[in-house]
Formats: structure tokens, sequence, C-alpha cells
């Protein structure tokens, strides 16, 4: 690649601009956060008494545990059910290429691109009806579905990149389609079953909408729609909502930064295949 | 080889039947949670439109009047154009700046500072967006760090809540969305920059084009697919946002940033008119469909 001095400098700095602007942000909740509780922090100021004690209060005022755990419920139940649903109709669509696919397929197409807010007024009166508002399980039963276009999308895409040859061979040595799955297809399949646990895991626990909306309690809802529990407590102290705000988003930061390679690659494909 | 064809075929049959059949068998559970948490609400949805209706009491149907008043009621009118506003903020800012920045970083090796700047490009997607709503309701505040830096540049006659006036409210919430999105679109750009033949990039400098002559000459047509993708997404976020305004004005002030999902929230749980709520999600529904659609139909013939 042919770049010369003047360019490479350019993209520096303008890199480094963005990275800033990028950062502000987040740099200024962490000052406002460690201002005595009491006072109406200005703007970005480093605290001269940075009071880490913000944290504590927030934390236990704000029932984090309990918000984590909840969330973490909501997780557990969506993220892998989503999985196995998305796994076997992905395996059915791409690899066994059943009579009919095409038309699943389109059917689930159509789902892609609804709006949550086109649902949720309608959803709020099928969730009544089921007897599950306010509980967990007002979350867990409608994302299951509804991420359930993208990720069979996603899993088919990855089982008609298998070659073929492979399914026929297992056959011929006599294997049963459950035995092919379970032996040959799911091993396969398990960098696109991982950056798709990524996602389903990004989006479950950052859900905003659905709890705000179908659980009134927010100690059950997931972090993200506690936010605005965070919000009406710490309504007088800009310190303790900012601190609030920082514990639910820590969590998240720390994995992704762990497993960053994962999160983008998944989130960069994730953006394309959607 | 003893045995006849006919027996074989018979069998083959039976077993591209059992096929079939363990095929769909696969598929039903995907089918029924889709069925069940999206189609069937979508049903459900379009039954309550053509209803007045309040939610506990009985309904009255009421024809097309929920779609009419969507088309009519100022306010709902105020908040898809609003809508609109914010596909300048959450795509074509963060479309174009991507594009900028993917350019004229892609000459950076890659490396330690490299890895680190991708890491942090990305941390506003990492966030709730809820959370990306309170940390900037913190900046915009009259005593934040946006007129902290403006009364320290000198232009602190500009100073002001941001977002309690009604002229900077809307465009205030929009570059929170250009904020959490630019990261995205650049990373996206550089792995897409990485695709594109470099010697056409060789080609053309040995011409003497200009910066400008090979951005619009190569890098452009170069990822008209992801440039295709991102515009896709960016769109569908700004029409149905809902997240960000919701933690930092839930649509105020007066209606300067009502949007559709805060709409549909208000009227159908505040104001209980089921009815007109779920029309308004219908239309929703199809503006997203209308606008995404011919994307796709472009980027597909481009391709060709």
């Amino acid at each position: 690649m042919i770049v010369n001095r003047t360019e490479k400098v350019v993209g520096r700095v303008v890199l480094i601009l963005v990275l800033i602007v990028t950062l502000i942000p987040l740099v200024n909740m962490l000052s406002a956060a460690l201002q005595p509780a009491d006072t109406n922090p200005t703007g970005l100021t480093f605290p001269t008494d940075p009071q880490w004690i913000n944290f504590v209060t927030a934390f236990n005022t704000g029932n984090v545990w309990r918000l984590m755990g909840s969330s973490l419920f909501i997780v557990i139940f969506v993220v892998p059910i989503s999985l196995v649903f998305a796994t076997l109709a992905g395996y059915a669509l791409g690899n066994l290429r059943v009579r009919g696919g095409r038309f699943i397929f389109i059917f689930l197409i159509l789902g892609l691109t609804i709006p949550f807010e086109a649902l949720i007024i309608p959803l709020y009166y099928e969730i009544q009806a089921l007897g599950v508002l306010n509980t967990q399980w007002a979350v867990i039963l409608p994302l299951i579905g509804l991420y359930m276009p993208f990720s069979v999308v996603w899993m088919r895409a990855h089982f008609i990149g298998v070659p073929p040859e492979l399914s026929e061979a297992a056959r011929v040595d006599g294997a049963t389609t459950f035995q092919e799955f379970r032996r040959i297809q799911l091993p396969l399949a398990r960098p696109a079953l991982s950056a798709l646990a990524i996602l389903l895991f990004l989006w479950t626990w950052n859900q905003f909408l659905l709890p705000v909306v179908l659980i009134a309690d927010p100690l059950n809802r997931t972090v993200a729609g506690a936010l605005t529990f965070f919000q009406g407590q710490y309504y007088s102290s800009i310190p303790l909502l900012n601190a609030g705000a920082l514990i639910i988003i820590v969590p998240t930061i720390v994995i992704f930064v762990i497993f960053q390679r994962q999160f983008i690659a998944a989130l960069l494909q994730g953006a394309v295949k959607g | 080889m003893t045995t006849s064809i006919a027996p074989r075929r018979a069998a083959a049959r039976a077993a591209a039947r059992r096929r079939i059949l363990r095929g769909w068998l696969f598929s039903l559970p995907a089918l029924i949670a889709y069925c069940g948490f999206v189609i069937y609400p979508l049903i459900l949805g379009i039954q309550y439109s053509f209803y007045k209706w309040n939610g506990v009491g009985p309904s009255e149907w009421v024809g097309l009047a929920n779609y009419i008043r969507v088309f009519t009621d100022e306010t709902l009118l105020a908040s898809i154009g609003n809508a609109f506003v914010l596909i300048a903020f959450f795509t074509i800012i963060p479309v174009a700046s991507g594009l900028v920045l993917a350019t004229l970083i892609r000459s950076m090796k890659p490396g330690p500072f490299s890895s680190l700047s991708q890491t942090i490009l990305f941390l506003p997607q990492i966030i709730p967006l809820a959370a990306a709503g309170i940390a900037w309701s913190w900046m915009y505040a009259q005593t934040g760090a946006v007129n902290q830096l403006l009364n320290a540049v000198g232009l602190g006659f500009l100073a002001r809540p941001w977002l309690g006036d009604f002229q900077t409210a809307l465009p205030a919430v929009g570059l929170i969305g250009s904020w959490v999105l630019t990261g995205l679109c650049t990373v996206l750009f550089l792995t897409g920059i990485g695709k594109i033949d470099q010697s056409l990039y060789e080609a053309v400098r040995l011409d003497g084009a200009s910066w400008w002559r090979e951005f619009v000459t190569i890098t452009i047509p170069g990822l008209r697919q992801e440039i295709a993708v991102l515009v896709t997404i960016t769109i569908i976020a700004a029409l149905s946002s809902f997240d960000i305004i919701y933690t930092t004005t839930l649509g105020g002030p007066g209606r300067a940033t009502l949007v559709p999902g805060i709409s549909i929230y208000r009227i159908g749980f505040t104001q209980s008119d089921v009815g007109l709520a779920s029309a308004f999600g219908i239309v929703l529904m199809v503006i997203v469909l209308a606008c995404v659609l011919p994307i796709q139909r472009l980027a597909r013939a481009n391709d060709r």
C-alpha cells in the first residue's frame, strides 16, 4: 500500500480525536460518580477527593445483586433455548434441504425487519393472557420468538456452507441423521454457534423495551431495563446515578474486553448477515 | 448387487419421506416460537388496530378510523417526522464519517494501538443504549461537560440545557445515535477496505489521482456491500429508536423528540388507546419495510 507521511500523521491524529470523543462520555460518568454524593458536580472535573464509597452506596441501594440475578436468569433461558431451536431449524433448512424449506425460510425472513415496537402492544395482552406478566417469563418467552428469524437465518447460512459430501459420507457409513448431526455437524458449527451466543447474550442483557413494558417491578427486569429505576431513585444525585449506571455496564465491558476478538467478529458478521 | 431395482427405489422413496418429515420436525420448535411471539402478536395487532379498546372494557369496531388518525393527528405525524430527521444522525453521519475515518486510518499497521482503538470504537456498541442515554443526559446537562467545553473555548453564549431546548433537543438526541453507531461503521468499513484489491489503489496512485478521486473511484464502489448493510441497520435503528429517547427526554420538551416508539408506548399504556397504538405499530412496521426493501433491491442490483 502506498501511503505517504502526511497521510499517516493525519490518520493518527483523526483517530486519536475520535477515540477521545468516544471515551469522554464514559470517563465523564466516572468523574461524576466520584464526586461527593450530595453535590451537583460540574462537567468533566477530576475529583479532588474521589468518593469510591458512592459505588458501594449505589450497589446496595440499587439492589444490584438482585438485578444481576434477574438478568442472568433471563439470559440463561433465552440464549441456550434460542441456540438449540435455531440450530435444529438451521440444519433442516441448510443441510437437509427439506421440501417446503424455502417457504419456511421466506416466512422467517419476513420477521427480520419487524421492529419490536410494532409488536409490543399485542405482546402485552398476549403475555397477560398467558398469566406471566411481571415475571421474567414475560421477557424470556417473547425474546426467544423475536430472535428466531435472525438466529435461524444465521445457522442456516452456516449449514449451507458445510460440504454435502460430509453428510453423504456419514450416511454411507450407516450413521443416522441424529448421529450425523451430533458427531459431525455440531462440532463444525461451533464457531457459528459461539458467535450467535455472544450476539444473543448482548441483545438480551441490553434489552430495554420488553422489560420496561412487560415487567412492572424493575428488580425483576434486565439490568438495562432497571436503569430507569436508577433514574427515578437517584433523581437528585448525579454522582449516585452515574455510579449505579457504571456498575451496571462494567460487567459487560469486562466480558467484552476479555472476549473482544470473538465479540467484534460476531458483531461484524451479525451486521452483515442481519 | 443381488437386489433388484424396484425395492431399492421404494426404500429410497421411504428414506426421502422420512427425511422430509425429520426436516419439518427439526424446524418445528423454531416455527412454534416464531409463530407464537411474532406472527400471532402481529395478527393480534392488526385485529386491535380496527377497534377502539381501552385494554379492559368492551371494544368497538371502528374500521379504518385508527389509521386515519395516525395520518392526520399532528402529534403522531410529528413523531414520524422526527424519526426521519433521526436518520440524518443515525445513518448519514455514522456512515459518512465511518467511510472517511476508515480511509484515514487504513494506513495503520496492525499492532497493539490499532487493536486498542478497535476495542474503544466498539465500546458504545456493547453498553446498553439506555446507559448511553444516561451518560449523555449528564453530558448535555446545564452543568455538564458540553457547556463546560463551550465556556472554556469562549463560546459560553451558546451554552444551554441541550435536551431541554426545543431547538436543540432532537439534534442532541440524534448525536447520541451517531456516537453509538460510528464505531460500528468504521470497523466494518476497515475490514471491507482490507478486502479491496490493493493493486487498484497503487494503480490510481501511480496515475497521480487525488485522495478524493481515489475515495470515489475505488473505496466507495469497493464498499457498496458494507454501505448497503450499514444503511439498512442504521435506518431501522433510527425509525424504531426507543431506549435513548426514553432515558434522555421521554419525547420532550413538548413533542420535540417524540418518535413512533415512544408514541406507541404512551398511547398504548398511558392513554390506554390500544387500537390507535396498534395501528401506529403496524404503520411503523410498513414504514420500516418501505425504507429497507428498496436498499436491498439496490444493493442486489449493484452486485450484478
